[in-house]
């Protein structure tokens, strides 16, 4: 055996949009072991809720991820809302389950793109982002962001669908789907992605399920841990909610979980926009919390579930504010499925847990 | 400007961003605003860019791959912050490891506002950011000929 050598990868890695730090302890070409370093992003916004009351905190929360930022903001303010015994309008559970569905179609879209462009298929990467550009055209339109978006308050939601709104949103999500099935061959069948992902960093159900991996990383591995069969909010009035699941558990499953899942969100989008009530979209939330009160809260991120946890201290400031992310849940799956891999195929591995380090580290 | 004098390739890194300008400065690069048409090109590789776009407020940890990737590049070189978070710190200021902007560490030549930066922002930052270069380049030619 050759002497081990360790190659340092990353944070500046043109691979990664995000700073992430690995040692790869490599034998020839072959990866020994991996051990991921983070701390390039940390910020200490936890923190920020000694200065920042539980309504200006949602604008701190939603810039947790830019990715994942609707997803984020709805989560914190459900927190709230339950530690404070608040009930949305029913309109607006509706709007903010639409709005972070859609969130996940242009979060997979993207990811989509940056997995072709580490494969080396730069003009799928462009397809994809092409049509990601539609997405964000949506978003635009109903909250006016493009990224972030600042549409949720606690105790609903800032700006209403108009039906307008709704008629453009499905029009542009009918035209995606044409597209997006174009793409889908391209990723799913062509003779060269599938060489560079089948049987690479595979994960078996059993290690899966003991590293406590989450997301469409976990459900490639035939884990089912989507939590949005629960049913909180809107994701209860669904009338079939059936989580992707597929069994290899290498990185082509995980492509494919994550293309299968962009259509079911524009399915549950469609049949949210067919079945929403009228009504308010919002309730005032005056007072603090109880002192003492805690309240916890799982969300479906696109990366996975994301675990948030708040505690008062009687006053308009949070005593404590948690968020378990689903990137650090992942880590420790990303390790294990590094080793034993070839050092080519690093970044494939890397790219394919869809890493968020700005999550991860906040 | 009439027209840029040279094909500006760009090097990016996430100081501390929340990606959500990450996600613009790759937008900004794709097909919907599409860049590459006037010659820009990301780039991994430090000695190659005549850019540098940093996203995100610089911490203790991230303060020294930023300098080293400034320091690499080769003269004459611009620096964009991108987004608020890199312009002085934003929403994120007062948190206990934001240092602040960029300027914090490296000399910064255009600050381009936002949260997230919008695509057209970071466009026009960077033909901003040509027109420097150009001087740049000029001063540079300048002290050879006096050398």
């Amino acid at each position: 055996m050759a002497k081990a050598t360790i190659i340092p990868f990353g944070p500046q890695h043109p691979v990664l949009p995000e700073p992430l730090h690995l040692d790869l302890v490599v034998d020839d070409e072959k990866v020994v072991e991996a051990v991921p370093q983070i701390g390039f992003v940390h910020r200490g916004l936890e923190k920020l809720t000694e200065t920042r009351d539980y309504n200006q905190f949602i604008y701190v929360a939603e810039r947790i991820c830019g990715i994942c930022a609707f997803g984020h903001s709805m989560g914190y303010a459900e927190t709230i809302e339950s530690l404070m015994g608040v009930q949305i309008p029913e309109r607006a559970e509706y709007i903010r389950v639409i709005l972070h569905e859609l969130s996940r179609v242009h979060s997979h879209i993207l990811w989509m793109g940056l997995a072709a462009d580490a494969f080396g298929y730069e003009s799928l990467f462009m397809h994809c982002w092409r049509l990601r550009e539609r997405v964000l055209d949506v978003f635009e339109m109903t909250t006016g962001g493009r990224v972030i978006f600042s549409d949720v308050c606690v105790g609903g939601v800032n700006r209403d669908l108009t039906p307008e709104m709704q008629r453009k949103m499905l029009d542009t999500l009918n035209g995606l789907k044409d597209e997006y099935g174009t793409l889908c061959k391209a990723f799913l069948n062509d003779t060269s992605v599938r060489s560079r992902l089948v049987g690479v960093g595979v994960i078996s159900q059993e290690s899966a399920f003991a590293q406590g991996m989450v997301g469409p990383f976990a459900r490639a591995s035939n884990v089912n841990n989507d939590v949005r069969c629960y049913g909180n909010g809107a994701y209860g009035k669904l009338s079939d909610f059936q989580p992707v699941l597929d069994t290899d558990g290498d990185c082509y499953a995980r492509v494919k979980v994550r293309a299968l899942e962009v259509l079911q969100s524009i399915d549950i989008i469609e049949e949210l926009l067919k079945t929403m009530p009228d009504g308010d979209i919002a309730v005032k939330v005056k007072g603090s919390p109880a002192p003492g009160a805690q309240a916890t809260n799982t969300l479906e991120q696109p990366r996975g579930e994301c675990f948030y946890y708040a505690k008062s201290n009687g006053t308009k400031y949070l005593e404590r504010m948690r968020m378990r992310t689903p990137t650090s849940m992942n880590l420790a799956g990303m390790a294990t499925a590094l080793a034993g891999c070839q050092l080519a195929d690093v970044n494939m591995i890397v790219l394919t847990i869809d890493p968020c380090i700005s999550c991860t580290e906040r | 400007m009439p027209f840029a004098s040279k094909s500006p390739w760009v090097i990016h890194y996430d100081a501390s961003s929340c990606n959500g300008c990450d996600i613009e400065v790759l937008a900004a690069l794709c097909p919907g605003y599409d860049v590459e048409r006037f010659g820009i090109i990301n780039t991994g590789n430090p000695k190659h860019a005549d850019i540098f776009l940093v996203t995100g407020s610089v911490n203790e940890r991230n303060i020294k791959v930023v300098q080293e990737i400034y320091n690499q590049m080769v003269e004459p070189k611009v620096v964009i912050a991108c987004g608020v978070c890199a312009c002085s710190g934003g929403i994120f200021h007062d948190c206990y490891n934001v240092i602040g902007g960029v300027d914090q560490a490296i000399p910064v030549d255009v600050y381009a506002p936002g949260c997230a930066v919008r695509p057209e922002a970071i466009i026009d930052a960077v033909v901003q950011g040509i027109g420097i270069l150009d001087e740049k380049s000029k001063a540079l030619a300048a002290k050879k000929k006096g050398a």
